[in-house]
């Protein structure tokens, strides 16, 4: 492994041998490691923000499809990415919140965004929070099997019920979500877009501020020592069952848009096929970034937007082995292809900007 | 007495680990534990630390009965192992990892806010330089050698302040050299906290243990100061017929 020596470039600012402060706003010390996710996040981002002066109106409504979904993506990737919790109950969490805020347009005729979105995300946070003391609060540390099983079939059993239960409209679903409203002021596509744009880059920043936090770092631990964290004085399920909830409480106000997006809702919203996807989405861009999730739903959505129509039998197949060979062959996803393995897996703040890092070992 | 277990039991099925084992460590002592593979050295150190759960017995830390806490909560009382497997986080820098175990006590709202990462910085700096790492700060924890590693370790153990440290053999797989090095390393440590070592080097072990005691098959065989227990025949008796 290179260490400090091999940066030969200048032996008071790369010697790590003092304090790890030294590299403090020294950004100009070349062999530092170049931080490629900033770019990457400012790409979509930047993207996104001008998207719809670019496109014509359909494809408008299309990229804040993608936004919802990659919403979605993201509370995935925050509890397998930085917790290690595999879960297939995103989607339950979603449709849940989705069947919710339909509900309250039809029955009580309420579509005002003060109280859609905020119920979308109590759904999402109350369902999580019961789902996981259920399944992570155990004696003993639940496995990955088990976990993975527990959520995969409560999305199951939610779907089904569904579309069994005659007031939640069975097989149908409910249809005639209006739009989302502000007193008068209805969202219509242009003002829904940045609607969600901006909830979009909202919690995409807390998210990105929470990982890379103490506490990230902890989930972090978590996920690479679960039980030797617990010997240094963590409370595992204190840890997990936060992010858990928080995850669920973010699907749950994808959902919530889901359902104005698309103007109704369906049993599939919240079914184990949509969960998969989800799963998908995320190692498909890789996992444990945040920014992966979503180049997965842009690069997956787009793929089928665009090749579904030329290729509609046998797309699902080529779609299927894309994901195969990429899981294969490229475990850290399309982020991967980006940015370095110690970026990608160990970046989190420094008390002082860019310290301690300054060794070339990213390199190695 | 900072640790008493008392009748200490553990059964695997058919297979009795531990049975009746009483072990007491004192403030500022090193205690060495020792004894054939499969002694129930280990099994004894986790039910210690809470890693297992004894079948019978109690284990009273500071006055305290913890026979039925969760790890989490023996190291908030105080205490801290480091086991046998090293178990660092590969993944993350040494120094976030050192970062990890000095934060592991504080509260969640200050862990979410990073309120208590600029605090520690010091300390991780020093923790690092104790053990002769601080070279090593922004290389990722799976990059150094196995010493190396299991320094890092025994700094992680150490770096919460415990009152009691537990070490499953600090030194396997370590060349001679750092087996020394390691020795020096320990020998401070004493005045901070009791330590609990499980050693399979004699030499190593007599060298900074106050006390030994040996286990044989799941009973503790002998107890006393290291010339008590090389003079001790049954003792003897046991390391000539089956080490």
């Amino acid at each position: 492994m290179l260490n400090g020596g091999s940066t030969s470039h200048g032996d008071t600012m790369t010697a790590p041998g003092t304090k790890p402060a030294p590299l403090a706003g020294s950004a100009s010390t070349a062999p530092a490691l170049r931080r490629r996710l900033p770019l990457v996040e400012w790409a979509v981002f930047g993207a996104f923000a001008v998207l719809p002066f670019l496109l014509a109106d359909f494809l408008t409504v299309f990229a804040s499809r993608l936004m919802i979904l990659a919403l979605l993506a993201i509370s995935f990737d925050l509890v397998y990415g930085f917790a290690g919790i595999m879960s297939f109950g995103q989607a339950l969490f979603f449709g849940a919140a989705g069947y919710s805020v339909a509900l309250l347009a039809r029955d009580l005729g309420v579509s005002s965004v003060l109280v859609v979105l905020p119920a979308a995300l109590g759904v999402g946070l109350v369902l999580s929070w019961l789902v996981s003391s259920f399944l992570l609060l155990g004696r003993h540390p639940p496995s990955v099997t088990f976990v993975a099983l527990g959520t995969l079939t409560a999305a199951f059993a939610a779907e089904e019920l569904a579309r069994s239960w005659y007031y939640l409209g069975g097989q149908n679903g409910i249809p005639g979500v209006p739009q989302l409203t502000l007193g008068h002021f209805e969202f219509s596509d242009l003002a829904f877009y940045y609607l969600v744009f901006a909830l979009f880059a909202a919690v995409y920043l807390l998210c990105r501020a929470l990982v890379r936090s103490q506490f990230g770092l902890a989930l972090a631990g978590i996920r690479d020592q679960e039980q030797r964290l617990g010997f240094f004085g963590y409370r595992i399920d204190t840890f997990k069952t936060i992010i858990f909830t928080i995850a669920g409480a973010i699907a749950g106000l994808a959902g919530g848009l889901y359902a104005y997006h698309e103007g109704f809702v369906w049993p599939s919203m919240m079914g184990v096929v949509l969960s998969t996807q989800i799963v998908l989405y995320c190692l498909f861009g890789g996992v444990g970034t945040l920014i992966g999730a979503v180049l997965g739903v842009i690069a997956i959505e787009s793929a089928t937007y665009a090749l579904s129509e030329q290729l509609p039998t046998i797309w699902p197949v080529v779609l299927g082995i894309i994901l195969l060979v990429v899981i294969l062959f490229r475990p850290t996803g399309l982020i991967g292809l980006v940015v370095s393995e110690r970026e990608r897996t160990g970046d989190f703040g420094r008390p002082g900007p860019g310290a301690p890092r300054g060794t070339s070992s990213d390199a190695a | 007495m900072l640790l008493e277990a008392s009748a200490i039991g553990k059964s695997f099925g058919q297979l009795r680990a531990l049975d009746g084992v009483d072990l007491a460590v004192s403030a500022g002592e090193i205690h060495g534990l020792i004894g054939p593979n499969g002694s129930g050295k280990s099994t004894l150190l986790k039910c210690i630390a809470g890693a297992e759960r004894p079948s019978h017995g109690r284990v009273l830390f500071a006055e305290r009965d913890i026979t039925a806490l969760p790890p989490s909560e023996r190291a908030r009382a105080g205490m801290s192992i480091k086991f046998q497997i090293t178990s660092v986080m590969p993944a993350l820098l040494v120094y976030d990892n050192v970062l990890l175990a000095l934060q592991a006590h504080d509260r969640l709202r200050d862990l979410i806010a990073s309120r208590t990462r600029r605090g520690l910085d010091a300390q991780i700096t020093e923790t690092l330089a104790a053990f002769r790492l601080e070279r090593r700060a922004a290389a990722l924890a799976g990059e150094l050698s196995h010493g190396e590693q299991q320094w890092l370790e025994i700094a992680m153990a150490l770096a919460t302040g415990p009152r009691l440290l537990l070490l499953d053999e600090p030194t396997a797989g370590m060349s001679l050299e750092e087996r020394r090095v390691t020795g020096t390393l320990l020998r401070p440590i004493k005045t901070r906290c009791a330590i609990v070592i499980v050693e399979h080097d004699l030499d190593f072990i007599r060298d900074i243990c106050d006390v030994l005691t040996v286990l044989d098959q799941g009973r503790v065989i002998a107890s006393g100061s290291v010339a008590d227990i090389q003079a001790n025949a049954s003792v003897q008796e046991v390391y000539l017929t089956r080490v």
